[in-house]
């Protein structure tokens, strides 16, 4: 029997990881100089796990797909252009703030509320993905909330492998500590799945996905809710940039048998 | 006035506590100790009595919830044993180890109580308040915060503090009251490399990250990463030293490119790999991109190996840069190596 899954993936922008960053201050808290003009990109692990939804959609036919992104609507309008020639998905944007600041449990509560409200959406059948952390507040904690405020019960985090059965059952690999990967099996959607690295190579843009996709992302940007994201009493006392800096000694004039010596000298040195 | 419920489990034996959990415990200690507030340990376990006996000197409450459905990690299990716990406990500030059991339910257990959760913290001050230190945008922005609400729950980095070690002894523990809800998920095992092949090893002191310039061509126009294997498992066998990894090299293999077959994405660090913890760090054939080197934030001594003097390393990001062919002196540290051992 045919697996049929309406996975919905959470994915937030972020700035490219090329990017230097500066921690400023302003009436709202703090926030990264200039984010709203530094280039973005999809959250990485999140965007594993919507290359895993897509193929897993592909091998599951009758299957849905839909992307839960909240950010600046502009921001997502950028990223967007980018995202949309991967995998084919409804986009279903949330005007918000952007950056890693923002609570994280208010967060989950827009996009419960979100996708709550799909159309079309059974929940029965729900499997929702998402980065396990995100690379702005990288707290793991956003979609665990999510599937809670959802009645999810079944939840996995650092997942790489899902393997759907025949039985509406699937495996589960799961990263656990010292390089190892917890197997588990579930009975079967409703579950939570935070998305390692998985197991998928970037896909490659593909004009004609791009095109298909943009004749509804255009419009569901436009119909974007506008929402603001409670504090709830979360300060901030400080931001700041890490202070180390080495000073670098750069070793140009030593043979391999010298600079092994140096190296063995150190590795056992307490 | 805080009450701080200190949440623990075991490790794979059922009757001990894992090593992150009992640095919590030294977290809680001090914490308790600082704002005079009363304490309590929780314990998630198969064996209860033998899992407190190393808690029997912290002088604190224990409270457990125990029995064979808590001997593997599983959410609903799990998430419903931490709610029993803290609902027993009553606590405003709730700490907890930042394990992959823990990580997996803290969220869902502080929804719940109704309560918030702040993670990856890897220091706890104030003077007044509690102050929590965390790291944003993957290790690159340091900020320090506090909340006003309560129950308060705080996931602790391991390697932050000390882990407890008093003298084990018996300790009467209290049992928390559960309803363990209709189970859907099995766990049934663990996957890992097989005895000996394990490259990842969180607690070794040196961590070795090998870069994509591994299977790059050589001096003589060939790639070589048979060879490159050979003396980055050399090493590893003679040090005991953890392989990392960059991003590019373990993206090679979905890209057709030579792989070095012992590594996976999980040896990844960076970005978007892991972020650990080690005494020193030596990178070779790695340019020191800066998605890479946030990866290194908790790396102490770090050295590298590099053909370009000028690559990121050089730039404030190593101690020590040797403008060197990797084959050639990781060939040379393996001869000594062995030379010292003979």
């Amino acid at each position: 029997m045919a697996n049929v899954f309406d996975i919905v993936v959470c994915a937030g922008i972020v700035p490219d990881p090329l990017q230097t960053l500066e921690p400023v201050t302003g009436p709202a808290g703090p926030g990264v100089k200039n984010e709203m003009v530094l280039p973005a990109v999809l959250d990485p692990w999140a965007a594993s796990a919507l290359y895993e939804a897509a193929n897993l959609v592909a091998k599951n036919p009758g299957s849905k797909l839909w992307l839960v992104s909240l950010g600046p609507k502009a921001k997502l309008q950028q990223v967007m252009m980018t995202v949309a020639q991967k995998v084919a998905f409804q986009l279903v944007p949330v005007d918000g703030p952007i950056g890693g600041f923002p609570d994280a449990h208010s967060t989950a509560t827009v996009l419960a509320e979100t996708i709550s409200a799909l159309p079309g959406l059974d929940k029965s059948k729900l499997l929702l993905f998402g980065g396990w952390e995100s690379a702005t507040r990288g707290a793991g904690v956003t979609l665990q909330l999510v599937g809670e405020l959802l009645g999810i019960t079944d939840q996995f985090q650092g997942v790489d492998e899902i393997s759907p059965r025949d039985d509406g059952s699937f495996e589960v690999l799961e990263r656990v500590e010292g390089g190892k990967q917890q197997v588990s099996v579930c009975a079967g959607a409703p579950a939570v799945l935070g998305w390692a690295t998985g197991n998928l190579a970037e896909p490659r843009n593909n004009p004609q996905v791009g095109m298909a996709n943009m004749r509804t992302i255009m419009p569901a940007l436009a119909r974007a809710k506008k929402v603001t994201l409670d504090a709830n009493g979360l300060h901030y006392v400080s931001t700041s940039l890490p202070k180390q800096q080495r000073e670098t000694r750069v070793v140009k004039d030593l043979t391999p048998d010298q600079i092994a010596a140096e190296l063995v000298e150190w590795i056992g040195a307490e | 006035m805080e009450t701080i419920l200190v949440l623990t489990h075991a490790d794979e034996t059922g009757s001990a506590l894992t090593k992150a959990s009992l640095e919590t415990v030294t977290a809680g200690l001090e914490l308790a100790a600082r704002l005079s507030a009363p304490l309590t340990i929780g314990i998630i376990t198969v064996d209860a009595t033998a899992a407190a006996s190393a808690l029997s000197s912290t002088g604190a409450r224990l409270l457990a919830v125990s029995g064979e459905a808590f001997a593997q990690a599983r959410y609903a299990s799990d998430a419903a044993a931490a709610e029993a716990l803290c609902r027993a406990a009553k606590a405003t500030i709730v700490l907890a180890p930042g394990t992959s059991r823990f990580t997996r339910v803290a969220a869902g257990v502080t929804h719940r109580l109704g309560g918030f959760l702040d993670t990856h913290i890897t220091a706890l001050g104030g003077t007044e308040a509690i102050e929590a230190t965390r790291w944003f945008y993957r290790q690159r922005i340091e900020a320090v915060l506090s909340r006003d609400a309560r129950p308060w729950f705080l996931l602790l980095d391991a390697g932050t503090h000390a882990a407890f070690a008093g003298e084990h002894g018996a300790a009467p523990v209290e049992q928390a009251a559960i309803q363990l809800p209709r189970l859907r998920t099995t766990v049934s095992g663990v996957r890992a490399p097989e005895q000996g092949q394990q490259t990842i090893r969180p607690d070794a002191k040196l961590l070795f990250v090998a870069g994509a310039g591994w299977t790059k061509k050589q001096h003589d126009g060939q790639a070589h990463p048979a060879e490159a294997g050979k003396l980055i498992l050399g090493f590893l066998h003679a040090t005991g030293a953890s392989l990392g990894s960059s991003k590019s090299l373990v993206d090679q293999g979905g890209e057709g490119e030579p792989v070095l077959p012992f590594l996976t994405h999980m040896n990844q660090v960076g970005q978007t790999g892991a972020t650990p913890r080690h005494a020193k760090g030596l990178s070779t054939c790695c340019h020191g991109e800066e998605p890479h080197v946030v990866g290194w934030r908790f790396v102490g001594e770090r050295r590298a190996i590099n053909l370009d003097p000028n690559c990121g390393w050089a730039r404030g990001k190593a101690d020590v840069v040797y403008v060197a062919d990797a084959f050639e002196v990781m060939g040379k540290v393996n001869a000594q190596l062995k030379a010292a051992k003979a």
